[in-house]
């Protein structure tokens, strides 16, 4: 018998009798302003939102940020902000883009309770890309807010390209960040040293 | 080694002993304080225990529909019967690429697996990529936490690790700095690699896909860099609906460590284009504890560790003295089903406080399972002989209410009167770092036949002073 065989059939002795599957719906909690929960989330894990009213608005926003003013190698794959001068689609490997400084990308909706954004790989070469930069920038439209991971998953599947094959998807949360010394948090570990959330009207 | 002689090993420096303590309180204080935020917790709790149970009841059927959807996304899924097994395909898919640096994130199930071992001594350079699987692996060490492996070290010792290693400036402690190092050393690393190893935090039967929770990024850079990604799983890990994820997010790092969630919650379909990825689920015992009743329910568990944090035993022991990958608790529980003789004293690490069955974010009754561990072991005469013996006499006397009186006389008297070497000896072992509490005046019979129970009467007779506990 192969491990396969062997596996499958020694779980299908063992299960206990089936029990149903429960629902998905609950008595979750909402916020009153869920705009202002999400930016206290990120804030409190190190992060930042700002809520931008215009292209222009963001673009300002961008700019009055150092890190990205002294940056030499930018990608953004956001029309109108920001500016380009590592395009990180047009490099072959993704190990090119070690030395990325800053990308610039969009979410595709925000949770309240978390401060986390939904970002997949559509539209990018390298699915590495929002984890090797210094300075990571998601910009979120303001109404794709939603209260909790439950409302978030009614949004979302499993991404898919327009070719139909799969793609990769995943909540970004703040900073990369560690606490393995001493229980002392430290922001920057392996990925981006800091994060913003720019959520346009 | 037991874990009582392994323990007294940690115990005997007080002060880490006592800094652990709070290192680990620390983590269930902020743990408590995310869980109230939100007034749906107990629901949630409720919901993902009945979902992984309503899982386990149908593993099979998910364990087919996982693998068939896994494979439409151009992933391969492999299957292994044990930790031998599970190494040899993943050394196997190493070699005929010809791969000699692998980067690894955190992941219990190779840790039980024992795969670093191995792949070191066939030649290849494994790094664990995690910032404390990395000093842990650096001193030569095994994680002994599953969530904070290297909760055990000061950062006097990585600052001297790093000094050593890295060429970081000798007596420097500074996180920032030592982690800033690590960054730029491990950051080689990643860009070296040619296949990255992570684990699975769950994995979805209805879609084929899976996710891994990091707060560094680590995983994502491992299996995101190299054109090779294996992912090993335990069978355990599925869940049948992606939406189910909301339940599970939500409760894992609030449990965990206290944050609304990981800094990245990364869902894989499928290989990178251009890349390949191999999935790999792993039984090494799991169906055997499926089939055990009273003990099932710790295939619940996601790994968050909130266990060991709150757990008064791990807390004051030290991950390591449980000498298995997973201590504390849950470890309590799943390691004697592999082997009941070599971990027999796990079961009594435990004070049957029930502080894990109330943080278990999946409910696993984990004091219920130690107990029922400890009646395994003893019907089983794996309890020492001394210990089974004693609690003979016990019942005996239990049985019988005049000799249980008598004995409670006996007590009394000979705690007061009997001469201080006669109750402090190596034959009690009680007595080796405890003071016996005086003899009370009145037994608790008298006093509960004087009303106590029965309003203000409740404390009468009790002499305070004497009966209040340390």
């Amino acid at each position: 018998m192969t491990a396969r065989e062997t596996i499958l059939e020694a779980v299908r002795r063992a299960q206990p009798e089936a029990m149903p599957l429960p629902a998905l719906e609950g008595d979750w909690i909402r916020y009153d302003d869920p705009v202002a929960q999400f930016c206290a989330v990120l804030e409190a894990i190190g992060s930042r939102a700002v809520v931008v009213g215009s292209i222009e608005a963001a673009q300002a926003t961008l700019e009055a940020l150092p890190e990205y003013e002294a940056a030499q190698r930018v990608f953004s794959a956001v029309e109108g902000i920001g500016r380009t001068t590592l395009d990180a689609n047009a490099v072959a490997t993704p190990h090119e883009l070690a030395s990325l400084e800053v990308a610039i990308l969009p979410g595709e909706l925000a949770v309240a309770e978390n401060g986390a954004v939904w970002v997949t790989d559509l539209g990018l070469r390298h699915r590495v890309t929002p984890f090797i930069c210094e300075l990571l920038v998601l910009v979120v439209p303001k109404h794709a807010m939603v209260h909790t991971m439950h409302e978030a998953y009614q949004r979302i599947s499993a991404p898919r390209r327009p070719d139909g094959s799969p793609a990769f998807g995943v909540f970004i949360a703040g900073p990369s960040k560690t606490a393995d010394i001493e229980q002392s948090l430290v922001i920057g570990a392996h990925g981006p040293k800091e994060s913003l959330v720019l959520l346009t009207e | 080694m037991s874990h009582a002689t392994a323990a007294a090993e940690f115990v005997a420096d007080v002060d880490r002993a006592r800094w652990h303590d709070r290192a680990l309180w620390f983590v269930r204080s902020k743990r408590d304080k995310c869980a109230q935020q939100l007034p749906e917790w107990e629901a949630l709790r409720e919901r993902a225990s009945l979902v992984k149970q309503h899982t386990a009841s149908r593993m099979a059927e998910y364990l087919e529909e996982f693998e068939r959807n896994a494979v439409a996304l151009g992933a391969v899924v492999h299957w292994a019967r044990d930790a031998a097994e599970h190494n040899a395909i993943v050394y196997g898919l190493l070699k005929e690429r010809g791969i000699q640096r692998v980067v690894k994130s955190k992941s219990m199930l190779t840790e039980e697996c024992g795969l670093n071992p191995l792949l070191e001594s066939k030649g290849l350079e494994v790094v664990d990529t995690d910032l404390g699987e990395w000093i842990v692996q650096l001193r030569h060490e095994h994680p002994s936490h599953i969530v904070m492996p290297a909760i055990h070290v000061k950062k006097q010792e990585v600052g001297e690790l790093f000094h050593e290693k890295l060429g970081t400036t000798a007596g420097s402690t500074d996180e920032k700095y030592l982690v800033g190092a690590a960054r730029a050393e491990l950051r080689s690393k990643f860009l070296a690699g040619t296949a990255g190893i992570t684990g699975v935090n769950f994995a979805i039967a209805e879609t084929g896909g899976f996710v891994v929770c990091t707060n560094e990024g680590n995983a994502d850079l491992g299996a995101s860099l190299p054109a090779l990604h294996i992912a090993s799983m335990g069978i355990e890990k599925l869940i049948p609906r992606m939406a189910d994820l909301g339940v599970f997010l939500r409760l894992l790092a609030r449990s965990a460590t206290g944050q609304p969630i990981t800094t990245y919650s990364s869902h894989f379909h499928g290989p990178k284009p251009g890349g390949e990825l191999h999935i790999v689920l792993v039984d090494n015992g799991r169906s055997k504890l499926l089939a055990n009743e009273e003990l099932r329910r710790s295939l619940n568990c996601i790994r968050c560790g909130a266990c060991m944090n709150t757990c008064p035993v791990y807390r004051r022991s030290g991950g390591h003295s449980y000498g298995v990958t997973v201590p504390g608790p849950i470890g309590s529980v799943l390691y004697p089903a592999r082997d009941m003789q070599a971990h027999k004293s796990l079961p009594d690490a435990c004070s049957l406080c029930g502080s894990c069955t109330d943080v278990c974010p999946v409910k696993i009754p984990l004091h219920h399972q130690l107990l029922a561990w400890r009646k395994t072991l003893v019907k089983a005469k794996v309890t020492p002989w001394h210990m089974r013996a004693a609690m003979s006499v016990v019942g005996g006397v239990m049985a019988r209410p005049w000799l249980f009186r008598l004995g409670g006389k006996l007590g009394r008297f000979a705690l007061r009167w009997s001469p201080r070497w006669l109750t402090y000896n190596g034959l009690n072992p009680w007595g080796a770092q405890r003071e016996m509490p005086p003899a009370a005046k009145q037994t608790f019979s008298k006093l509960y036949d004087d009303g106590i129970g029965h309003g203000s009467a409740r404390m009468d007779g009790i002499d305070k002073d004497q009966n209040k506990l340390d």
